[in-house]
């Protein structure tokens, strides 16, 4: 059946996903969102089916999705899984290439001693078992980039079996609560990658690349216990993180190093599963989640209008936002699989079943490897919480974007600055200004220890965190200028003359006298204001704890009022004076009319008349 | 000096009876004087002779590489040369020219042997008789013997001429056929089911199938990796040895080549008596379809251990009716997945059409595989569909499996060589051969020798005697995994005993002028 395209094509519609408090339940109800421009114009008829669908019939559209994943992930070597080819991203093409990777007759594969190590981490960092014994199969079908007409994997008999990955979904109410979820681990097989094939339509060729032809693979697949796109991302984000810490993958996607294909179905909870389908090449994290969320509703939208899923292949169109189905001939196929003969199984030891006298060459130990298995994401994550008492959401931000953390924790080592605050400068300026101009951590001009110079300037007070904010900005310009010359040059040390400082707080007092006034009124926030205004006029260089402190020192005894008569005030104004005239000269004749500056008021001043607006009365300065 | 073994031509050499380049030009012409034996695909002349130059300059600085410096040697057509032709005698693979030495090409080049060329087979060896292939069949030396001949001319039936010329065997006829006609002292052939062995016993020549695992596959062009042997053809087994010694031992190209050490050079000791020895016959492979006269050489073979000691016991391979059957599923299954890199994009021959990939792939195999090859593409890739796997690919294994047990109780029980016969019958008429198609002739012509194949065990077919034809009979013996050494020992005692007949091919090399004209006739009637 060819794939209603453009039917479902739908680029801006967003489906209605209840991701973590739902559950694995999908209510089917109206996009939320307008549906694409482009698909508007197209015939309505291709719509139709969406909007019966639409129709809630109640008990009927409870939907479970399920969603299982197969991870490609390319192993981190110097040297392809059986041949001796340097591994290259951007080498020139067919550059990397073996006899063996040719597929020359007569060549045989030697197994990559480095690509076993990474798969025996990778599954002990995935909780698995580690076959001790493990065999090599081939996988048979025709296409141009796969030379010998089969790839070496592992089907019957893996490296590592029943793990589990735990990752972690943020959840809506509470900020930074992250709910931690979990998905098994069926195997990790080894296996090779195919090489590339370039089709040029117009000239009605296929070019082949074999550089990646023969690059060791771990094909991760994750029992179906995933429910909707965000899980399978962030399960696939964790993973990554995991790869990238073991550094037994880079695990790029955009490179092609991290390949997920996708199996899904829906089914009403407490029936067996439906048929599934799966979405082949996905190569980013957002397209992951796109292609299954699209895919999930889809099969619910065809079951709905009476429709059948096909088990079939499909491929996620990134430019229409659908999955498509794919050709029969790609798709279904039996593989022929056959032992791999000329691989013996792959014996793998531990402490206790390792041969005495063994030559460390050509054996693997597992418990070896164990003991060097770096810290994991989870880990590194409980103890930033722990150390630096930061939530547990920032420190999901510190490890997902790419050298944070090591950036981090460069700052952290190399400054006094409380780590909270450190936190709080990586994720909110430093990452703000990467987001902003689309740059990654290695990019950035700024190197942690000039963060971490200008935190310590911050911390000693010689500078206020406005001006840090300022000098921020002037290192980011990348004129490789030191934060302390960027201060001094632009003269933004702090105030450290008290006696200055009150000069600047007492003019400003007396050119605001309404902004004194709302203060005086109980607004809390007026005093902001006047804050704001000295640091204007001191040219940010005063220290914003310092000027409140002296404002308030101030307030509490300008124009000789004390607080008993600022109260007063307040009452009698009812906290919100409305006068034609300028507010001061209000204030400053309702003051004359109080006792001396300095003494407590012995009487009461009688209530003002008020006119029918609710103005103050006053009868010798009124108009 | 060409109807010398290795080992005295080595000796010749060192002792400067001859030079390298001498005995190249000798085989050189020979091979010339031969060429309608068809044996060689490939005579890599100028190769040749540039390797005798400079083994003759070794010699002359003393700086010899030892037994095999300047020794000209053949190799079969299906392993690896760099910057040589190799085809397995198939259109699929005419005109590709590997870029590197198969590891025990490259041993043997290491070690001084001339390579005269690549020798003819079976269509990547896949027969028993070197009749299928590109370039036409393979002729028996000894068709051409003064030993045959004669009994030829007693005998009223026969017809006269050269049409009834005899097949040599296969899968390695042409390398058997080049080492019995005298053209090199050894060569190397590939054994999967008995194609060392085979044409070794059909051209009187020592044919040894060493352990899997001890000898390198890499650069052999695969038939069943799971039990291809780089096979090894000589005059006798000392020779063997010899070349074994060169060629055994771990290759990091080959995960499947065992890392023990291998005691090197292999020289065999002459045994002076057997009488420690325990010789086992198989009882199943007496076989109704066994020829009288070989039955009764292999009864008088194991009568002359008893005479001289030893001891000789009926053992029993119970699961040896199977083997065939199961050997049948193992080999088509591993060959329809070797095969299926011969797909015209890299390497070998591409159909002219390009409407798509999937048609030129069509297209290109069917032009490049003969009838016996895509039969067995086409049967293992039955045997390995999801449905079938189980009942056919996996109860095959099994059924290996219980073969290998059998020889394994057998070598337990105390045994320690097997003596069987290696063919039903000693060389048939190449009209009278391609009566029978090649898989039924493939099924006959192993059933004595591929059952080892499946248990990886080292066996060796030593020339008995001549029949009442006058051709060459041969029998095997086969040893536990591993122990080649003892199984070549007992074998060159055996080979002492039975003092088996040079070939006698003056004849031939007189009137090889007269020959080569009928042939020329005969050959191009046969290509039409």
């Amino acid at each position: 059946m060819a794939a209603p395209v453009l039917r479902w094509g739908c680029r801006g519609r967003r489906w209605a996903l209840a991701c973590v408090d739902g559950g694995s339940c999908y209510r089917r109800g109206p996009p939320t969102g307008s549906t694409c421009d482009r698909i508007r114009g197209q015939s309505s008829v291709a719509q139709q089916p969406l909007h019966t669908a639409q129709k809630p019939r109640k008990g009927e559209h409870k939907w479970a999705a399920v969603v299982g994943l197969e991870i490609h992930a390319q192993i981190s070597s110097n040297s392809k899984l059986f041949s001796g080819s340097q591994v290259h991203f951007s080498a020139p093409p067919n550059s990397l290439v073996s006899f063996f990777d040719a597929s020359l007759p007569g060549t045989l594969p030697v197994l990559n001693r480095r690509c076993v190590e990474a798969a025996v981490m990778t599954g002990l960092a995935l909780n698995c078992h580690i076959n001790k014994k493990s065999l090599f199969d081939r996988k048979h079908y025709f296409y141009a980039d796969l030379p010998a007409g089969y790839q070496i994997t592992q089907q019957r008999l893996p490296i590592a079996v029943n793990g589990s990955l735990t990752y972690g979904i943020s959840a809506g109410k509470e900020r930074g609560q992250v709910i931690p979820k979990r998905v098994r681990v069926k195997q990790i097989q080894l296996e090779q990658d195919s090489g590339k094939s370039l089709h040029d339509d117009l000239r009605s060729q296929t070019l082949i690349d074999l550089n990646r032809a023969g690059v060791g693979l771990l094909e991760v697949v994750l029992e179906p216990d995933l429910s909707c796109g965000e899980e399978a991302a962030t399960a696939v984000r964790e993973l990554q993180l995991i790869l990238q810490a073991l550094g037994t993958s880079q695990a790029n996607m955009a490179e092609g190093q991290l390949r997920v294909d996708a199996n899904i179905s829906v089914h009403h909870p407490g029936q067996p599963l439906g048929v599934r389908t799966e979405v082949k090449n996905l190569n980013s994290i957002r397209f992951l989640a796109k292609a299954i969320d699209y895919e999930i509703q889809r099969q619910i939208s065809e079951l709905e209008n009476g429709g059948e899923i096909l088990n079939e292949t499909r491929s996620f169109h990134e430019k229409l936002g659908c999955t498509v189905s794919m050709r029969d001939k790609e798709a279904k196929q039996d593989y022929r699989f056959m032992p791999e003969p000329n691989l013996p199984p792959l014996l793998l030891y531990d402490a206790t079943s390792l041969p005495t006298g063994a030559d460390p060459q050509q054996v693997i130990n597992i418990d070896q490897i164990r003991e060097t298995l770096p810290e994991l994401p989870s880990v590194t994550r409980e103890r930033l919480v722990q150390q630096y008492g930061m939530l547990p959401e920032h420190s999901f931000t510190l490890l997902n974007e790419v050298g944070l953390l090591e950036f981090f924790q460069n700052v952290i080592k190399e400054t006094r600055a409380e780590p909270k605050k450190v936190t709080s400068w990586v994720l909110n300026i430093f990452l703000g200004y990467l987001k902003q101009e689309n740059l990654a951590v290695s990019e950035s001009p700024v190197t942690p220890s000039v963060l971490a110079e200008l935190l310590d300037l911050l911390d000693s007070r010689t500078i206020s965190s406005s001006a840090a904010k300022q000098v921020f900005e002037e290192l980011w310009k990348r004129e490789g200028k030191t934060p302390g010359q960027i201060v001094s040059e632009k003269q933004l040390e702090l105030m450290q003359d008290r006696g200055a400082l009150e000069q600047f707080c007492y003019s400003v007092m007396k050119d605001h006298p309404q902004v004194v006034m709302d203060v005086k009124k109980g607004n809390s926030r007026a005093i902001n204001k006047l804050i704001g205004l000295v640091r204007k006029a001191t040219l940010n260089r005063a220290d914003p704890a310092m000027i409140k402190e002296i404002l308030e020192k101030q307030l509490s005894t300008f124009c000789g009022m004390c607080e008993e008569h600022a109260r007063l005030l307040h009452r009698y104004t009812h906290g919100s004076v409305i006068c034609s005239l300028p507010s001061h000269h209000l204030y400053l004749a309702f003051l004359s009319m109080l006792s001396p500056p300095n003494s407590p008021p012995t009487t009461v001043p009688p209530l003002f008349p008020t006119d029918r607006r609710g103005c103050v009365m006053f009868p010798s300065l009124c108009p | 000096m060409l109807g010398r073994t290795l080992r005295e031509a080595s000796a010749a050499l060192k002792q400067g009876q001859i030079t390298p380049t001498e005995l190249c030009q000798k085989c050189l012409s020979l091979i010339k004087k031969t060429k309608f034996l068809n044996a060689y695909i490939t005579v890599s002349e100028e190769v040749a002779l540039k390797q005798a130059e400079e083994s003759e300059k070794r010699y002359k600085n003393g700086q010899s590489l030892g037994d095999l410096d300047g020794i000209p040697i053949a190799v079969k057509d299906n392993f690896s040369t760099s910057g040589i032709e190799t085809t397995c005698a198939s259109n699929m693979l005419k005109g590709y020219v590997p870029p590197y030495n198969a590891t025990v090409v490259q041993k043997l080049l290491d070690q001084g042997a001339l390579l005269m060329g690549k020798t003819n087979l079976d269509e990547f060896a896949m027969g028993s008789g070197s009749t299928d292939g590109i370039f036409g069949p393979v002729k028996n030396p000894w068709s051409y013997s003064k030993q045959y001949r004669e009994k030829k001319k007693q005998n009223p039936h026969s017809k006269s001429g050269d049409s009834d010329w005899l097949i040599t065997g296969g899968s390695s006829g042409g390398s058997a056929a080049a080492v019995s006609a005298f053209t090199c002292y050894a060569a190397l052939g590939s054994d999967t089911g008995g194609s060392t062995r085979n044409p070794a016993a059909h051209c009187g020549l020592v044919g040894f199938k060493p352990s899997y695992g001890l000898v390198s596959r890499h650069g052999l062009i695969p038939l069943v990796n799971s039990m291809d042997v780089p096979g090894i053809l000589t005059r006798c087994v000392d020779d063997a040895a010899m070349v074994l010694g060169v060629l055994a031992g771990h290759d990091p190209k080959d995960s499947t080549t065992i890392r023990d050490p291998v005691n090197k050079p292999l020289v065999l000791s002459s045994l002076a008596d057997v009488s420690k020895l325990c010789i086992g016959i198989p009882k199943e492979y007496l076989v109704p379809e066994l020829s009288s006269e070989i039955q009764s050489l292999w009864s008088r073979a194991a009568d002359l251990f008893e005479s001289q000691g030893a001891k000789v016991i009926e053992v029993s391979l119970p699961h040896t009716s199977y083997s065939i059957v199961c050997y049948h599923v193992l080999c088509t299954s591993e060959v329809a997945s070797n095969m299926a890199r011969f797909d015209g994009l890299q390497y070998g021959h591409r159909c002219d059409i390009d409407v798509s990939t999937e048609a030129m792939y069509a297209a290109t195999r069917r032009e490049g595989f003969n009838d016996v090859v895509r039969g067995r593409i086409l049967s293992g890739n039955f045997f390995l569909l999801k449905e079938n796997y189980e009942n056919y690919f996996v109860k095959a294994q099994k059924v290996r499996r219980l073969i290998a047990n059998d020889f394994v109780n057998a070598f337990n029980s105390g045994v320690d060589v097997l003596l069987t016969p290696t063919t039903l019958s000693e060389a048939v008429p190449y009209l009278e051969f391609i009566k029978e198609d090649n898989r039924t002739r493939s099924a006959q012509d192993d059933i004595f020798t591929q059952a080892v194949n499946m248990a990886g065990l080292p066996a060796v077919s030593i020339p008995v005697a001549l029949s009442n034809q006058g051709l060459p009979i041969g029998l095997q013996f086969i040893g536990r995994a591993f122990d080649d050494q003892q199984l070549l020992t007992v074998a060159k005692w055996f080979e002492k005993q039975v003092q088996f007949p040079v070939i006698q091919l003056q004849e031939l090399m007189d009137d090889c002028s007269a020959i080569l004209e009928n042939e020329k006739i005969a050959s191009v009637s046969l290509k039409q």
